[in-house]
C-alpha cells in the first residue's frame, strides 16, 4: 500500500500537497500527524507539520484494474463498467464482440477470472468485498436455460419414472437446479461424485 | 503477451512483485511458461488445493485459443 510521508506550514497544507502528489481526492486517504506544526517567533522555533498519507485500500478500483490489465494481455477488445452500489458486493460487467472468450466452457473462465479478481482485489482491504463478474448479462441467461433445463428434465423423470443423471456442473449451478425442483413434490434432487465431475441427479418420488 | 499475462496476474496477488518473473520456451511445439515468485508468495500462486494455479492456468488456456498448447509451471 502506498504511503507518503509530507511537511507543510499547516496540516491543510501539508494534506493538500500530499493529495496532489498522489493524486488522489479526501476520501481516498488516510493521515496520520506525525508532527503538529507550531507557530513559533518570527519563523524561530516554529516547527512544520509533519503528515504520513496512506491510500485506502479500494477494491472496486482494484479489481477494475486487475481485470483491464488482464483483458488487455489476452487480447480480447472489452468495455468495463462498474456497478458499485452494495456495501459489501461489487459487480464488473464486461461487454463487446470478444466476450465469448471470457466466459468460456460452461463459464469456466468466467469463473477463474471472478476468483482471480477476488484476491487480488481483497489483497490490501481488511473488510472482504465480493466482486461479481459478468458478460453480456451471461448470469442471467444462464441461470434460466438452467431453470429450463431442471423442469424438462424433472418431466422427464416423472414421465419414464426413472432417474435422470445431469452433466457435471459447478457448485452455484447444482444449487440452482436443487432450488428450482424444491417445491417439485414429485421429484428428489441430489448431487452425486467427486469434483470436478460432481453432478446433480433428479429422481422420481417413490409413491 | 501470454507471459506478461501470468506475470500481470502474479504481480497481483503475492507479497513481493518484483520478485515474480517468468520463461518462456518452446518445447515439443507446447509454449511452456515457468513462473518464478517469492519463496514467502509460493503458497499464493497456488492456492489451497491449488485452486488459484488452475484458476490462472485456465484463464492462460482460453488467452492461448490461437497460439497452441500451452502449460505452466510453478518453480519451487
Amino acid at each position: 500500500m502506498k504511503t507518503i510521508s509530507v511537511t507543510g506550514k499547516t496540516v491543510e497544507e501539508a494534506l493538500n500537497q500530499g493529495l496532489t502528489e498522489l493524486q488522489a481526492t479526501r476520501e481516498q486517504v488516510d493521515y496520520v500527524e506525525i508532527q503538529t506544526p507550531k507557530k513559533g517567533f518570527l519563523n524561530f522555533f516554529s516547527k512544520p507539520a509533519i503528515l504520513e498519507i496512506t491510500m485506502k485500500p479500494d477494491p472496486v478500483g482494484e479489481a477494475e484494474r486487475f481485470l483491464a490489465d488482464v483483458l488487455r494481455c489476452m487480447d480480447v477488445n472489452l468495455d468495463i463498467h462498474a456497478f458499485d452500489t452494495e456495501e459489501k458486493k461489487a459487480r464488473l460487467e464486461m461487454n463487446g464482440e470478444d466476450v465469448g472468450m471470457v466466459i468460456g466452457k460452461r463459464g469456466q473462465t468466467l469463473e477463474s477470472l471472478q476468483y482471480l479478481t477476488n484476491l487480488a482485489a481483497n489483497r490490501h482491504s481488511d473488510q472482504y468485498r465480493r466482486i461479481e463478474l459478468d458478460a453480456e448479462n451471461y448470469r442471467e441467461r444462464r441461470a434460466k436455460t438452467l431453470e429450463q433445463l431442471a423442469y424438462r428434465l424433472a418431466e422427464k423423470a416423472k414421465r419414464t419414472n426413472r432417474r435422470v443423471v445431469l452433466e457435471p456442473m459447478q457448485a452455484n449451478e447444482r444449487k440452482k437446479i436443487h432450488q428450482t425442483l424444491q417445491t417439485d413434490t414429485a421429484v428428489d434432487t441430489l448431487s452425486d461424485g467427486k469434483e470436478p465431475r460432481r453432478h446433480v441427479v433428479i429422481k422420481p418420488k417413490e409413491t | 503477451m501470454l507471459k506478461e499475462l501470468v506475470l500481470t496476474i502474479a504481480r497481483a496477488l503475492v507479497d513481493y512483485p518484483d520478485d515474480v518473473d517468468v520463461k518462456e520456451e518452446e518445447i515439443d511445439g507446447i509454449i511452456v511458461l515457468t513462473l518464478y515468485v517469492h519463496e514467502e508468495d509460493i503458497g499464493k500462486v497456488i492456492g489451497k488445493k491449488g485452486r488459484v494455479a488452475s484458476a490462472i492456468r485456465n484463464v492462460l488456456t482460453a488467452a492461448s485459443r490461437n497460439q497452441g498448447k500451452v502449460r505452466l509451471n510453478i518453480a519451487d
